[in-house]
């Protein structure tokens, strides 16, 4: 194909380069800065060189410590998140309505959660999960359970555990009824007439025809309980002692309570090395699922000849949410 | 294997209160013949597609009955009913291979295993699949891809009826004349009812023994290829079998005597016994009008234009405000842009009301 050769269209890449660089890639640059040095302020810096990196990936010190047990924690929670809201959601999709006006009242109910301001919800849980005034804390308490998120550290897990289900589930299950809204009404169809039954329909159809939106949903899923702050922050603050601080919890412990600039910055870039690998991995993972969808219909010498994408509309409907 | 019988069947999406002009599916009684290659032919929102989901059991019919071999199915699921069906678009399940994907009705039967692959083996032989049944059938193009289709129906030895809804419709041109003959060739070799859904008439025509023309949610005319074209039984089965379709021309017919604008032909039988008030129209193929030099006593017609379709030559006219093809023969020319038609008086046949009347000798 000819590749139309126009240098000027460097002009329009032009706006966005400069927001880019002014938005993200010079504050990069400072905290780059930062983790070379060391403060003790009035604005003295001091060079450190890779110092802090070198700390930072040490677990024997107390810095390293720290980052690697709020790291694991961090994994920890967005596993069992997954590992929840992942088959719920599913469930979920599964009982939707199909048609009516129950349709839209489930879309409006489930996207409920998902408008609320993070900070609203850790509010929402932290009164409500209350022994003394809190519908929840106060009603377990009244069973005979003795619940406390303040000071019982797996009380306070499973209520940070349970408040990302309540909010995040919805999103699983709203890209999974999409899913399934666009597989065509033949497939339901033939599988009667092949006498499959409620699991075989799942297993043979819906769950192949939902793949792609579940890698999005379980990437997004995962970005978002990895970067967790404000929920647990306001509901847990992080404890009871250190038990339900995430990482991102202690880099502003780091940096803003305890002023340390130079740590702070050291592992906010590690972090965002973190989140670039596990986006890349995932990016990876996504395109070559594609790249095989293209590759499997023209492996095959007569398969030329045939449009894939105008056969299969649901798939090609599909490569298009992997871009979006 | 089983005939089936369709009595006072009849369809509408509306519910069985809506009124008799809204049913998608107009009331039909008719059998299909068990072994028989039917091919149910019409327009877009004809019902064809209505009256084939009704027969597979995907839709429950607002009225009448079904029956295979004289026993009543209506009430009976799809599963229940034995009946293979092949969509327009092909549905193959994406994680299996060939092979699992025509073992899948076997498995959801519980037919044990050294069964289903002797069935499988053979199925796969049949339709030249064999080679692919250990592939992922998502790595198929589209024509193998409806083969499985068809497999999966054809792999229970209990099947009825093999319905077919547009098959063809995303298989290359080339490709569809190879899976029509080898859907011949299974029809011969298995003996199983077809029913074939199409709204082209060269697929309908040359795939089945009976075609059954739909317009409207109503069966039209159901017979062989050669009775649809001699004889329609309705001006809109002439209008849309052939090409270019049959010439519908209103008229006056009295006795053996048609008149068009004041001009007489003379036909074959007698038609005395018109209903009074009827819509009365004269059809005949454009295989048997011929245009020739313009002559008194002739019809005469302004010509359009002439359409050269290599082994036949067509002229289209204009008569009056109607349109009508006809014949040219090899060597003639218009210098003055109008023809005579000279009609054949044997292939002219009487419509009243859209209906075909049958002329006393």
């Amino acid at each position: 194909m000819d590749k139309t050769i126009n240098q000027k269209a460097w002009f329009l890449v032009l706006p966005v380069f400069l927001v880019v660089a002014f938005s993200a890639v010079l504050p990069l640059m400072t905290v780059v800065n930062y983790s070379m040095q060391d403060t003790f302020g009035n604005n003295q810096f001091f060079w450190n060189g890779v110092g802090w990196f070198k700390e930072l990936l040490d677990p024997s010190t107390d810095l390293g410590g720290r980052f690697f047990a709020s790291l694991g924690r961090n994994l920890f929670f967005s596993l069992v998140i997954l590992a929840i809201e992942v088959p719920l959601g599913i469930v979920v999709a599964l009982s939707m309505p199909r048609q009516g006006w129950t349709v839209a009242a489930c879309l409006v109910i489930l996207a409920l959660p998902l408008l609320i301001p993070w900070n609203v919800v850790g509010t929402i849980w932290q009164i409500f999960g209350r022994p003394d005034i809190g519908l929840l804390g106060y009603t377990l308490n009244a069973m005979g359970l003795d619940y406390n998120y303040v000071s019982n550290p797996i009380d306070a897990w499973v209520t940070v555990i349970v408040m990302d289900v309540w909010h995040w589930t919805s999103l699983v299950a709203l890209l999974c009824y999409a899913g399934l809204k666009s597989i065509p009404e033949a497939y339901y169809q033939a599988a009667q007439i092949d006498g499959a039954s409620r699991w075989a329909v799942f297993k043979a159809i819906q769950l192949p025809k939902m793949n792609r939106v579940l890698l999005i949903a379980v990437l997004l899923r995962f970005m978002d309980s990895f970067m967790i702050y404000t929920e647990p922050f306001v509901v847990t603050g992080g404890g009871p002692g250190n038990s339900t601080t995430f990482v991102s919890i202690e880099l502003v412990k780091i940096a803003l309570g305890q002023f340390d600039l130079g740590k702070a910055a050291a592992l906010s870039l590690v972090y965002n090395l973190i989140i670039l690998i596990v986006c890349w991995i995932f990016y990876t993972v996504m395109t070559n699922a594609g790249v095989e969808r293209k590759a499997q219909a023209e492996e095959e010498p007569a398969a030329e000849r045939m449009p894939a994408g105008v056969l299969q509309p649901a798939m090609a409907l599909k490569q298009k949410e992997g871009v979006a | 294997m089983a005939r089936i019988d369709l009595v006072d069947l009849a369809h509408s999406y509306g519910g069985n209160d809506a009124a008799p002009e809204s049913f998608a599916l107009k009331p039909v009684t008719m059998t299909w013949r068990q072994g028989g290659a039917y091919a149910l032919l019409g327009p877009s929102g004809c019902g064809k597609t209505t009256l084939l989901n009704v027969i597979s059991g995907i839709i429950t019919p607002s009225r009448g009955k079904i029956l295979f071999d004289g026993k009543d199915i209506t009430p009976l699921s799809t599963q229940k009913r034995n009946i293979a069906q092949v969509f327009q678009f092909p549905v193959i399940y994406d994680t299996m291979t060939v092979g699992q994907n025509l073992a899948f009705p076997l498995k959801n039967r519980g037919v044990p295993k050294a069964e289903i692959d002797k069935r499988v083996a053979e199925i796969g032989r049949l339709l030249d699949l064999e080679p692919y049944l250990n592939r992922k059938a998502t790595r198929l193009t589209a024509d193998a891809k409806q083969k499985i289709s068809l497999g999966r129906g054809l792999v229970r030895s209990d099947v009825a009826a093999v319905l077919f809804d547009e098959p063809l419709t995303v298989i290359d041109p080339e490709l569809k004349w190879q899976l029509r003959s080898k859907l011949k060739a299974l029809h011969r070799e298995l003996d199983l009812t077809m029913i074939y859904v199409t709204h082209d008439q060269t697929e309908a025509l040359t795939f089945a023994d009976t075609v059954v023309v739909m317009h409207d949610g109503r069966v039209v005319q159901s017979g062989t290829p050669a009775e649809l074209f001699d004889k329609p039984a309705h001006t809109f089965v002439g209008y849309f079998i052939g090409s270019p379709g049959m010439n519908i021309l209103p008229a006056e017919v009295r006795g053996r005597e048609a008149r068009i604008d004041g001009h007489a032909i003379t036909l074959n039988r007698s038609y005395d016994n018109l209903p009074a008030g009827a819509k009365i129209e004269i059809g005949v193929r454009p295989e048997f009008v011929e245009v020739v030099t313009s002559a008194p006593g002739l019809l005469s017609a302004k010509i359009e234009r002439i359409d050269d379709l290599g082994r036949i030559r067509f002229a289209r006219t204009r008569l009056g405000d109607a349109k009508l093809a006809a014949r040219a023969p090899a060597g003639f020319t218009s210098s003055d842009g109008t023809a005579g038609l000279k009609f054949d008086p044997s292939h002219i046949h009487v419509y009243a009301d859209s209906l075909l009347v049958e002329g006393a000798a």
